[in-house]
């Protein structure tokens, strides 16, 4: 079976009360076609996630979802400043979330962790000055956490 | 034990998002934390979540994570417009003068009672 739901969203970069809209959308959708509970719980984790990175770091972005029988692609699109050095965005702990950010419970340094945990493949492709675009992918039935 | 019976047996506010569906879930686990991306990366399902934090954010992560509802502790305070997104999607949220420990403590005991 090859039929796939596309769904796209904006998410805006200087609102952080309506981040988390895509996210509760794609639960949304999944949770109406009967998808596989784990699978639903962990692509709403790893898209919130990157909602938050795009509204924090990037001034917002785009996020792609394409939904399969079997496993759900994301892509986050922005046009942020990049990351720097990918290896050490990825260490659980190490955050460069400014303070007003941190005072509303995120900045922890758990982003990038936490997407790579939920999702069985992640892959990030970053440019300075231009910005990053993050590929994910969640199967259907088949844990990685 | 459900949601309902938990704010009547410990004495907590209902902020909002109580309706007859929501306040009858069962709470299932307890949770506590403030830190929002930790408590989404290890908060489980049915989970009463402990916390102080009251923003929007809190909200989607509650609702991300399928928590059973949020605790607001030692009074701490619901934004309105969290509150608004509590009642739209039917997320309880509850309200305590106390301090997390304790209630953490006494709901336990509550619910390995039952």
């Amino acid at each position: 079976m090859s039929s796939s739901i596309s769904l796209h969203f904006d998410v805006s970069g200087d609102d952080f009360t309506r981040a988390g809209e895509a996210s509760t959308q794609v639960k949304k959708t999944l949770k109406k076609i009967g998808y596989d509970s784990d699978a639903i719980r962990r692509v709403a984790i790893a898209m919130y996630e990157g909602e938050i990175n795009m509204v924090i770091h990037a001034g917002g972005g785009t996020a792609d979802v394409e939904i399969y029988p079997d496993r759900v692609d994301i892509v986050l699109t922005d046009e942020g400043p990049g990351i720097e050095d990918v290896e050490k965005a990825m260490t659980a702990g190490f955050s460069t979330a400014p303070d007003n950010v941190r005072s509303l419970g995120f900045g922890a340094g758990m982003g990038l962790p936490n997407i790579e945990k939920y999702t069985d493949s992640m892959r990030i492709e970053t440019e300075i000055g231009v910005g990053t675009k993050m590929f994910l992918s969640v199967n259907a039935g088949g844990s990685n956490s | 034990m459900t949601v309902s019976e938990a704010a009547k047996a410990l004495n907590m506010k209902i902020l909002a998002g109580g309706d007859k569906t929501s306040l009858s879930r069962d709470i299932r686990h307890i949770y506590t934390g403030d830190l929002l991306s930790w408590v989404m990366a290890k908060a489980s399902e049915g989970d009463a979540w402990f916390t102080v934090m009251g923003n929007i954010n809190a909200l989607a992560v509650a609702s991300l994570a399928d928590c059973a509802c949020i605790i607001l502790v030692e009074n701490a305070v619901l934004d309105a417009n969290a509150k608004e997104k509590a009642d739209s999607i039917s997320m309880p949220v509850l309200q305590t003068g106390r301090r997390a420990a304790e209630m953490i403590i006494e709901l336990d005991t509550l619910m390995k009672t039952e």
